[in-house]
């Protein structure tokens, strides 16, 4: 496959929790691709589905939980469709995921050899218990951690080694596309720096693709090509980085960058956005975001606006209706 | 290995002020509550001058400070006394007696152990499902059955209407256990004695009562595994696993139900006095005879001095296997160890 | 005005299928509890209207006569009707445990405010023999204090108490610990509130949730302990009619096939305990759903 290839294509995505009270509609109707090579990054306020959506691209929903419809195409499978068998074969070999907290991630009553073990001997089972644990220490060590260190426990580590670590697992079968949910959120702001330019070193070591979720606006700035903006379990926007901070078309992405401080300029107030997320249980008519919208139109309340192309962004908001 | 022992150590130092606090609540409550065990003892209506002989005889007489420290004193030596109705040392009498209660309650707790953490954590698993609700009902149900009456319903149905099971003792009218008997446990000694049948029937004996007290305790531990499983299946680590592709039934029977077991351990030291009183329960309707028949005997005896014995064995019992718990724990945890 | 009987009854049944809707299935845990222990309550206030026969006729029927038309569950050894002795059991079993998860309740409460509050070595020794007793089989504490005490309604009451006190002691001691800490505490020590006024309007009334739900749970344990000393021939004499004594008496008829003389009693053990069990479960999950799984 080559560069630009596209790898992961999401059409139409509907993620439902039925719960006592109704139906959360988390992820409401989301196209995405994404081309071997990039990094993509996921953004949005918490609640909007993006985590969400990270989770179901493996399929790991929590009961009760459900993909309700769309499909979701890795080089030509369909993983909403697959077997449990190939879905198995899949996670943690094809597709890695890290997770938001290294000090949770880690089973605590195992030492780190026994969670690379059982990763390698899972997808290849002609492996002996050596071999993996000789492939698991050169990772470490690739990682800057020293090998020695397979015997220990998780509580005898620290955050952003854990961190390390969480990264070498996944890479160990070598996976093409990385899902990192929120990878940063529970580091100390000096050792996300760091796990940053890990992140972007391993990209190209590794010849990864990365789907970044976070709410950090920084940390998809410093690394991703594209940024997909969601909204309440919709996406809102999707363009290449530069360009989406030059040029923001979607109001509630223009309400996101405002929010940000910025020391060059001068600000006497911090932006902030007017309302609250959405109640994904009983969803606002047509745009989800028009409530909160200072630029609604007629339109809005009462329709859901299609995705508009514009100068390379993709836009889903009525404002657009005629310039594409 | 050098922390694991040290914690070893420095816990079984604990124990000791615990099993000393036993000991003088036991003390406490045989000899400083109303009621004169003396007078009872003798059935309320002897003659003042007997009291008196019965009371000299047993040191009841003398100070509360020096009974006490001559009780601690014995049972520093394994003393517990003279039977005050047989001619028997209590230790003699419980030695022979205890091996049938460990017997009762190890399979009973096996039973427990395997039927509720298995169907608590299967209960997890399936969480709001139809099945949940039935194992959680099951948990519930259980729970609220008498472990006396559970064991004479299951005499009734297996014993009597379907005549599968014998419903009373140990052994059958036809066996003698003095001819394989060596540690007292029927089930050991006759498979060291390679005694086939008597093994079958020390077996068929031991079904009925084991699976009274194993049923009746297994309701809690459905609740506990499900509740502390239902924790452990929301942490990031399980769902990591699963990212990695590890088999769903892997990481729930494997990696959970281990993380789970912890919190489980901790409270099986608390369930040790429910598996306790189940014993003198199901010995009872079972004529097991175990502790447990022998206190309710000797109570009827009013042998005071055996009865004291046999509570103080319980006591230091309970010590015991909590302590053992701890060990287990501190195995299981790395984070305890260092 | 509208008066009519279908008007007033919507509304309740209104309620009721409202707060199943907000509770799911703990709120009808909670109702079949509770309906089952008023089913039994009625029962023993109205045992007399409500049993066919004296509970103590020794001529009420046949001897060891099976369930029938005229006897519904059937007679014992003393030619009883076991249904009548049912009946005014649930006097006996109910004002027992329930009398002695009041007693315990209250020391147990008492002690683990003054712990808590107090702290230092009233609080350590205290701690550790409520930590000792409460490790320590109930049930062989019931026992070796019945036996001490001898038969009778109160004494059985004190001895199935005094297991239950550790019990509440924990708890509240717990809580206590973290109230006393809590900014609201510290402001009403301020501004010169005797540490009385603290325990009684500031502590007691956020412990004694959470003790509502144990309460309800130790009634139904205490219901178990009380039929199982009885059963055990120990705390009542015989000329009390109680369903632990009546399945001891059922017991000796159980090789010969007569099952109707254990089958009730304990049915009735079980049930009443059910009851309690269910309420206090339905409570805890709506009052505090992390309470039962510590």
């Amino acid at each position: 496959m080559n560069p630009g290839d596209t790898i992961l294509k999401i059409q139409d995505l509907h993620v439902e929790f039925p719960i006592n009270i109704g139906t959360v509609r988390a992820v409401q109707g989301v196209n995405l691709e994404l081309k071997k090579g990039e990094v993509m990054g996921l953004v949005g306020e918490s609640g909007c589905g993006k985590s969400t959506l990270g989770f179901s691209i493996l399929r790991l929903l929590r009961p009760p939980g459900r993909i309700a419809g769309g499909s979701i195409v890795y080089r030509g499978q369909d993983i909403v469709k697959m077997g449990r068998k190939d879905l198995l074969a899949l996670r943690g070999s094809k597709i890695a995921m890290i997770f938001q907290d290294p000090l949770t991630s880690l089973n605590p009553l195992c030492s780190i050899g026994e969670h690379f073990v059982e990763t390698l001997t899972t997808h290849e089972r002609s492996i002996g218990r050596r071999e993996a644990l000789e492939r698991s220490g050169k990772m470490l060590e690739s990682l800057g951690i020293a090998c020695d260190r397979l015997r220990e426990y998780p509580h005898q580590m620290s955050g952003g080694m854990r961190q390390r670590i969480m990264i070498g697992l996944a890479l160990i079968m070598n996976p093409d596309l990385l899902i990192a949910d929120e990878p940063t959120t529970a580091l100390d702001v000096v050792v996300e720096a760091q796990f940053l330019d890990l992140l972007g070193d391993l990209k190209n070591r590794f010849n990864l693709t990365i789907i970044l979720i976070t709410h950090n606006l920084g940390n998809v700035a410093q690394l991703a090509d594209r940024i997909t903006v969601m909204y309440g379990g919709a996406m809102a926007e999707v363009a290449p980085a530069g360009s989406l901070f030059d040029r923001p078309l979607h109001p509630y992405t223009r309400g996101l960058l405002a929010s940000i401080p910025n020391i060059k300029l001068d600000q006497p107030k911090l932006m902030t956005m007017p309302g609250s997320p959405p109640d994904l249980v009983n969803p606002p008519g047509g745009c989800v975001f028009h409530p909160r919208c200072p630029l609604s139109i007629d339109l809005c309340p009462t329709q859901r606006p299609p995705v508009f192309s514009l100068d390379g962004h993709l836009v889903s908001c009525w404002l657009y209706r005629d310039s594409s | 290995m050098r922390n694991l022992f040290r914690y070893i150590i420095s816990r079984t130092l604990m124990t000791i002020p615990m099993v000393l606090i036993l000991l003088t609540v036991i003390f406490v409550v045989l000899r400083l509550m109303p009621g004169d065990p003396v007078s009872a003892m003798l059935g309320g209506h002897a003659p003042e001058k007997v009291i008196e002989q019965k009371r000299e005889q047993l040191g009841l007489n003398r100070p509360m400070h020096i009974q006490y420290a001559d009780y601690l004193w014995k049972i520093c030596h394994l003393d517990l006394g003279e039977s005050m109705v047989l001619q028997q040392e209590v230790t003699e009498t419980i030695t022979e007696k205890l091996p049938a209660t460990i017997e009762l309650t190890f399979f009973g707790m096996l039973i427990t152990l395997v039927l509720g953490i298995f169907l608590g954590a299967y209960a997890a698993d399936k969480r709001r499902t139809m099945r949940d609700s039935a194992i959680r009902l099951y948990g519930i149900v259980v729970y609220c059955i008498p472990v006396y009456w559970l064991g004479l319903m299951l005499q009734l149905v297996f014993g009597i209407w379907l005549d599968w099971l014998p419903i009373a003792g140990r052994t059958g009218p036809r066996i003698f256990p003095s001819d394989f008997e060596r540690t007292g446990f029927y089930l050991l000694d006759t498979l060291l004695m390679r005694d086939w049948s008597s093994f079958g029937d020390v077996l068929i004996h031991l079904v009925l009562p084991a699976f009274t007290l194993g049923l009746t305790l297994s309701g809690i531990f459905v609740r506990l595994t499900r509740a502390n499983m239902l924790d452990v299946l929301k942490a990031d680590y399980i769902l990591a696993a699963e990212s990695r592709g590890i088999d769903h039934g892997k990481v729930v029977y494997g990696h959970a139900l281990k993380n789970a077991f912890i919190p489980i351990l901790t409270m099986m030291g608390l369930q040790v006095a429910l598996l306790m009183a189940g014993a003198i329960l199901t010995e009872s309707t079972f004529s097991w005879p175990g502790m447990g028949r022998l206190l309710l005997e000797r109570i009827y005896l009013r042998d005071y001095p055996t009865i004291q014995g046999v509570i103080i064995v319980f006591a230091l019992l309970v010590a015991f296997i909590s302590l053992l718990v701890d060990i287990i724990y501190a195995v299981v945890d790395p984070r305890i160890r260092y | 005005m509208n008066c009519s009987p279908a008007h007033g009854l919507t509304r309740p049944i209104r309620f009721f299928a409202g707060m199943g809707r907000k509770y799911g299935v703990e709120w009808w845990i909670l109702c079949t509890g509770a309906t089952v222990i008023l089913a039994i309550i009625l029962m023993a206030i109205f045992s007399p209207v409500i049993a066919p026969f004296d509970p103590y006729l020794q001529d009420a029927g046949p001897q060891l006569a099976p369930p029938g038309a005229i006897h519904l569950m059937g007679t014992d050894n003393l030619q009883r009707d076991v249904w009548s002795r049912i009946v005014f059991g649930s006097q006996t079993i109910l004002l027992i445990s329930v009398l002695a998860a009041i007693i315990s309740s209250f020391f147990g409460i008492l002690l683990g405010l003054i712990s808590g509050y107090a702290g230092g070595v009233v609080d350590r020794s205290l701690s550790l023999v409520m930590d000792a007793v409460y490790v320590f089989p109930g049930l062989i504490l019931a026992i070796a204090l019945a036996a001490m005490f001898g038969p009778g309604v109160l004494n059985i009451t004190f001895a199935v108490a005094v297991i239950y006190i550790p019990t509440y002691f924990r708890l509240v001691r717990g809580q206590t610990l973290a109230i006393k800490q809590e900014l609201y505490v510290e402001a009403a020590r301020a501004i010169g509130a005797t540490s009385f006024t603290i325990l009684s309007r500031y502590i007691f009334p956020n412990v004694i949730a959470t003790t509502v739900v144990v309460f309800t749970l130790n009634v139904a344990d205490a219901i178990m302990i009380e039929a199982a000393l009885t059963y055990l021939g120990l705390g009542l004499p015989p000329s009390i009619v109680d369903w632990g004594m009546d399945l001891a008496m059922g017991k000796k008829y159980l090789p010969s096939g007569v099952w109707w003389l254990v089958t009730f009693p304990g049915m009735m053990i079980s049930l009443l305990a059910l009851g309690f069990t269910m309420l206090g479960e339905g409570l805890a999950e709506i009052l505090n759903p992390r309470l039962l799984e510590r």
